[in-house]
């Protein structure tokens, strides 16, 4: 099974562990993505770069940021290939974001198709 | 090339990990008796027949109903409902939740299991404790559902407790739980008369199985030698001290409140009132039970307690409107008859 490993964290959470914890998890990160599991990967901007959409009547309108209520952001994701919930849980518990406060990683199944 | 290989792997795996349990439970046991030479808790417990592929799978699929990724209420639910067979309503009254409310959870379970890809298996070794929490909870409720008269479901409790016992023999609320249970199944016969419902102090205790008893007393010992100070074992302390004449209701009122501190249930400060009303404390219960009222509201034994405690202090009229108010939550038959008489009485 495909599953997204859905990092999300506090705008520079990473960086407040200070330099060195914040290199070390880098690696960390980079290990992940050369994980035989690991399908595809991604590192998502600062969400002050995002832009939404949204078309209504046929025109569409953009607004910066989403800027939700909510303090976490996506910050990146992984897709992976798992046997199932209990292995991309496992892969999910080595994201550095799910120790870092308040942090966490959602873990999703893809549709199948 | 067996003919199946699909089905040939995976029977292969489960094989695999049980027997690596199994490995390990027998070091855990040789360690153990080691270390235990010449205490009291070393005395083996017959062994249930775990080597049927039949009790490996129930192990493996209340171990999926009961998976962390699931919510507690529909791993509780899902299990009720595959393992201890109760129907939808039945689960929906043990939880004080409409049937719909339940129908809804167990749906929502099913479709997270398949759709998420939640594994048919024993877990790995290392995360065994962690689903251990949910999965004694379940055996506990399906135990409770057949203790208002579905002695059944109250064995089929107590078995697959001492499949887990065996799996995890260091787990001390394994055993607390296991002791809890044997303890209340002991004393089934004395609960009814004919199909009346007859109350602990009121119960012919020539009818108690005292092997049963002292089988629970036994496990109760070896889950304070493991340490157990979590909630079964307080319980099954509990129970034990019940099962001895004359029953030290201070005590029992002391360890319900540890168990209120351990839990923070409401049930409990209720079990708690009970016990310091038979410590001779009515005054006291009733001040306790008073302020259950808005978190237990409908709950039919704080009712029926309150109505006791009314009854006793001589205060009939506010009695019996309270026996009413519990006669009009009670399911059970033998339950609402035991009510109907009590509002008889005071009339």
């Amino acid at each position: 099974m495909k599953y997204a490993v859905l990092i999300y964290a506090e705008p520079d959470a990473h960086e407040a562990v200070g330099e060195e914890g914040f290199r070390s998890m880098f690696q960390e990160y980079m290990a992940l993505t050369e994980d035989p599991r690991c399908l595809a990967n991604g590192q998502l901007q600062p969400v002050e770069t995002a832009t939404t959409i949204r078309v209504q009547d046929g025109r569409t309108l953009t607004t910066d940021g989403p800027f939700a209520d909510t303090k976490e952001v996506l910050g990146g994701y992984y897709i992976i290939e798992a046997a199932n919930l209990d292995e991309a849980i496992e892969f999910g518990s080595r994201v550095p974001a799910a120790r870092i406060k308040g942090g966490s990683i959602e873990v999703r199944p893809l549709v199948d198709r | 090339m067996p003919a199946n290989p699909g089905a040939w792997l995976t029977v292969t795996a489960r094989n695999r990990a049980i027997d690596r349990i199994r490995r390990e439970r027998t070091l855990a046991i040789k360690t153990r008796q080691l270390e235990a030479l010449g205490a009291t808790v070393n005395e083996p417990e017959p062994e249930p027949d775990t080597d049927t592929v039949i009790d490996d799978e129930r192990l493996e699929l209340i171990f999926t109903c009961c998976h962390p990724a699931l919510a507690l209420e529909g791993q509780v639910a899902l299990t009720l409902r595959a393992l201890g067979g109760l129907s939808t309503e039945e689960i929906a009254r043990a939880f004080l939740v409409t049937e719909e409310t339940m129908k809804r959870r167990l749906t929502r379970a099913k479709t997270k299991i398949k759709q998420a890809g939640i594994p048919f298996q024993i877990p790995d070794a290392h995360l065994l404790p962690d689903r251990l929490d949910a999965v004694l909870a379940v055996v506990y409720l399906i135990y409770n559902e057949g203790y208002s008269g579905r002695v059944d479901l109250a064995a089929e409790a107590i078995r697959l407790c001492r499949l887990l016992a065996q799996l995890m023999p260091d787990e001390p609320e394994v055993h607390g739980l296991l002791a809890l249970m044997l303890i209340h199944h002991a004393r089934r016969h004395a609960r009814f008369a004919g199909r009346e419902l007859v109350l602990l102090e009121d119960q012919d205790r020539s009818l108690w199985d005292a092997q049963e008893i002292a089988t629970g007393r036994r496990t109760l010992d070896r889950a304070i030698a493991l340490r157990g100070r979590g909630p079964y074992v307080l319980q099954a302390a509990i129970a034990s001290l019940q099962s001895a004449n004359p029953i030290d209701w201070s005590q029992v009122a002391a360890l319900y409140g540890q168990l209120a501190h351990t839990t923070g249930s409401p049930v409990v400060e209720l079990n708690r009132a009970v016990a310091l009303a038979q410590a001779g404390h009515t005054e006291d219960a009733l001040v306790l039970v008073d302020r259950l009222r808005d978190e237990l509201g409908d709950y039919q034994y704080l009712h029926s307690t309150r109505a006791e405690l009314l009854r006793r202090l001589g205060r009939a009229e506010e009695a019996r409107a309270a026996f009413e108010r519990a006669l009009a939550l009670a399911r059970s038959e033998p339950e609402r008859r035991f009510l109907e008489r009590r509002i008889s009485e005071l009339k």
